[in-house]
């Protein structure tokens, strides 16, 4: 038996390795998806007093400290019982549409973007966004401008960007000023120039040249997770939970009732815990028959929603199911996805910052402890993200659950690297193309492994070991 | 690979937040781009561990760790990055001090799989728990073994210079990468080994604008408590804890100038031995009152003390060197 390692995976945020094995013919028997870390939020949490946990949790992520932040702050409004004034809650929104905007420039020009701009098989060394800045120094400038901007906005805005800090019980503790408003409103403006400039140049230099690649690589078949707002519209910031089967049909529930839709695995070689859908039946990864399997992130978000609420993110919702339909299974088109709602948050910033209510000064209201349980949603850039809190009648934590992002991938991404290794490696033939593109069904997910495994230690590892017959360890890949 | 100095960038127990404050330099990138081969660094680049094993000891001029040691891979790839750099830099609260998730110290290892694998949520009747080493039809699977307690990186191996921060602010980095440039050119020199660097020498209350008026307080209070939060005044003064008394300045006093109080983030101000002791005694010198009793009832409005006194320093602090059964391993 031959057994490859990958290890650590690179280019996701945080630690997995990836092990896959051999049979003696050469050909696949086995892949696991290992993510090394564990850290232990749940457990530390406890007798903090609630009102911090926005600022505990961001640990969770330096990628997505926003997510974190915002699902926190919620948690926190049910727990008192509060609603934040419509200056606030749109405040919060604003800064989940900048985070994100930076976060999806980040992931698709800095992370899994730099293998369709440079080629999956061009040589590692060239391969990542110093690569792309100097054979398209153009693009390059614009990239490193345009998630510069995004950070000043959000400082302005909101003081400090990792980790963020204003998001309070009740609204946030920082409103806007006009002046803040009027120098933030151009930087918003030409994001969303750089939003329509992204899409534009990937659907004509990039996309094209992988649509094979697409139809193949990590293909599996799956339900998905995502938020809609009461007219099933994308929102990233509240609404219903909408878990929809592979077949299309779907259940709509309010997010503090998951417990009831989604359950969590447990397995052994790995740290990360496994969601499903509960009401599918029993927990299965079977590539042929899974069962209670559901994907989150951007994929997921543009299947399970109707509409669009911007119009130029409508209008590029309307082309992609016209050429892929709904939902769309082919695991790569999650960049293709994530576009698409890079520029629905540059729209939706620009929209914000001129309702006149931005500025207005009423951002929060007062809130008094009591004993309760509190859970708090948002779309997290890689997927549905769950705090849910209680607290004792003095506002401190008794009990915390946390289901991120990422989390509800790890199956996904575990069958996606299967279903990948399989078709790609015959007769015990592969070579570092080739990993890479197992790899590349990973990044296509955006995997946060620090957001993942913030149970023990924070990351999904990824390591991918490549041994022979004899259990040697010949090759290791690691991210 | 050109001749130019190497650079590498590893992420062990952390949320991946310095690493995006290090993206975060901007147009700077470039010049480190310009100056560096960068040898090593997962979230940015394909190189894997055996490429960094393949390198010569002390083949990488700036390696930047970040992350607390809180399982073996952490621990062995410090050990790595060590033998392989000749400047090692503890770079951001978890590796400095251990930060947020060095509080799972106050906990055994059983307890936080306990609390991660029997949550409301998980469907586990059987009590499954990650293993280190779990054998499967095809051989054995190994995932790094979970430590009882978080570590810092000096902990572990040998440290050249600390950067606090939770993350450190761009800004700072972008100075030490542009001193390091320098410095390397024989245009300036590097500070003596063991100094914090990217960092200021006093507190957070020198950089914060706040007013300061009276000096005294009667009562702490919670944020959520307060109808309105004075913009302009001493978040201290009234009554909020913040912990900007004690804590290294460098960041710009941002927090406190968003109306949230300072956390600490960026660690002990300089010759401070330990955190928590230095701000008790902040504490103790603003309180107004010369009566034991209720002296006790203004304490007893810092609700969390372990959160207030040691949210991003456990691990490194003197608290630390205090071990229970679990923590040396004794215990499973």
């Amino acid at each position: 038996m031959t057994r490859i390692t990958i290890a650590p995976v690179t280019r996701v945020e945080g630690h997995a390795k990836v092990t896959i094995d051999l049979d003696d013919t050469g050909n696949v028997a086995d892949t696991f998806v290992n993510v090394v870390e564990l850290r232990g939020f749940e457990k530390f949490c406890i007798g903090r007093p609630v009102e911090e946990l926005p600022r505990i949790v961001t640990s969770i992520c330096g990628v997505c400290p926003w997510s974190h932040h915002l699902a926190s702050a919620k948690a926190n409004d049910a727990v008192f019982g509060v609603t934040p004034p419509s200056a606030g809650r749109k405040l919060r929104e604003l800064c989940n549409a900048v985070a994100y905007t930076e976060e999806h420039i980040l992931h698709f020009f800095f992370l899994a973007g730099a293998d369709y701009v440079m080629g999956p098989d061009r040589d590692y060394s060239a391969r990542n966004v110093i690569g792309i800045a100097q054979e398209h120094p153009e693009i390059g400038r614009k990239v490193v401008r345009n998630r510069h901007l995004g950070a000043q906005m959000l400082n302005i805005i909101s003081g400090k960007t990792i980790h963020p800090v204003t998001a309070v019980p009740g609204g946030v503790s920082k409103p806007l000023t006009e002046t803040e408003r009027d120098k933030v409103l151009p930087m918003a403006n030409e994001v969303l120039e750089f939003a329509k400039f992204a899409i534009a140049f990937a659907k004509e230099d990039v996309f094209p040249k992988y649509l094979d690649a697409v139809q193949t690589t990590g293909v599996i078949k799956t339900g998905f997770l995502g938020t809609v707002a009461d007219d099933g519209a994308l929102d990233l910031y509240d609404g219903n939970l909408r878990l929809m089967k592979p077949d299309g049909a779907y259940v709509d529930f309010p997010y503090a009732d998951y417990t009831e839709h989604i359950g969590e695995h447990v397995e052994p070689w790995t740290y990360l815990k496994f969601p499903f859908a509960k009401e599918w039946g029993a927990f299965s990864m079977d590539l042929d028959n899974p069962s209670g399997i559901y994907r989150t992130n951007t994929l997921a978000r543009l299947n399970v929603c109707d509409k669009i609420t911007t119009p130029l993110a409508q209008k590029e919702l309307e082309e992609y199911r016209e050429q892929f339909g709904r939902p769309v299974q082919l695991t790569l088109l999650y960049n293709w996805a994530r576009l698409i709602e890079l520029l629905y948050n540059a729209e939706k910033a620009v929209e914000l910052l001129n309702d006149p209510e931005i500025t207005s000064t009423e951002t929060r209201v007062p809130v008094v402890p009591r004993a309760a349980r509190g859970v708090g949603c948002v779309e997290a850039p890689r997927g549905t993200l769950i705090h849910d809190y209680e607290t004792d009648e003095n506002g401190l934590i008794t009990d915390v659950n946390l289901i991120v992002g990422t989390t509800h991938n790890n199956a996904p991404i575990n069958m996606s690297v299967k279903q990948a290794a399989t078709s790609l490696i015959k007769d015990g033939k592969y070579d570092q193309g080739i990993l890479n593109q197992v790899e590349m069904a990973i990044r296509a997910y955006d995997p946060c492994l620090s957001c993942a495994t913030h149970d023990l230690d924070g990351r999904i590892p990824v390591r991918l070991e490549i041994r022979d017959a004899d259990g040697e360890v010949i090759d290791t890949l690691i991210s | 690979m050109s001749d130019k100095p190497k650079f590498a960038m590893y992420w062990a127990a952390s949320c991946g937040g310095c690493e995006i404050a290090v993206l975060n330099i901007h147009e700077k990138i470039l010049d480190v781009d310009a100056n560096f081969d960068v040898a090593f660094w997962p979230v940015a680049m394909d190189a894997k561990y055996k490429d960094v094993e393949a390198l010569p000891d002390e083949a990488i001029t700036l390696t930047l760790f970040n992350g607390g040691i809180r399982n073996s891979e952490n621990e062995a790839i410090a050990k790595l990055l060590r033998k392989k750099s000749k400047f090692l830099v503890a770079f951001g609260s978890c590796a400095c001090e251990g930060c947020i998730p060095g509080l799972a110290n106050f906990s055994s290892p059983k307890d936080v799989f306990d609390a991660a694998y029997d949550s409301v949520s998980t469907d586990n009747p059987d009590g499954v728990r990650p293993q280190s080493s779990v054998t499967v039809p095809e051989g054995e699977l190994e995932i790094p073994k979970f430590y009882p307690v978080l570590k810092t990186l000096d902990q572990v191996v040998p440290v050249d210079y600390y950067m606090p921060g939770c993350p450190p602010e761009s800004t700072q980095i972008g100075a030490v990468i542009d001193l390091v440039i320098k410095a390397l050119k024989g245009e300036a020199e590097l500070p003596p080994a063991g100094a914090t660097i990217g960092a200021g020498a006093t507190t957070v209350c020198d950089e914060c604008s706040r007013k300061r008026n009276i000096k005294t307080i009667k009562a702490f209070t919670r944020i959520q408590d307060l109808e309105h939060v004075d913009p302009e005044l001493c978040l201290l003064e009234q009554g909020i804890p913040c912990n900007g008394p004690a804590t290294r300045n460098g960041c710009g006093a941002l927090c406190p100038l968003a109306g949230a109080q300072c956390i600490g983030c960026y660690g002990p101000a300089e010759g401070v031995i330990d955190f928590g002791a230095r701000l008790m005694t902040a504490f103790a010198s603003v309180i107004d009152s010369d009566d034991q009793d209720e002296i006790d009832r203004i304490l007893d409005g810092l609700v969390d003390p372990a959160g207030q006194f040691y949210r991003f320093s456990l691990a490194g602090s003197l608290l630390g060197a205090a071990k229970s059964a679990w923590q040396t391993g004794e215990e499973k």
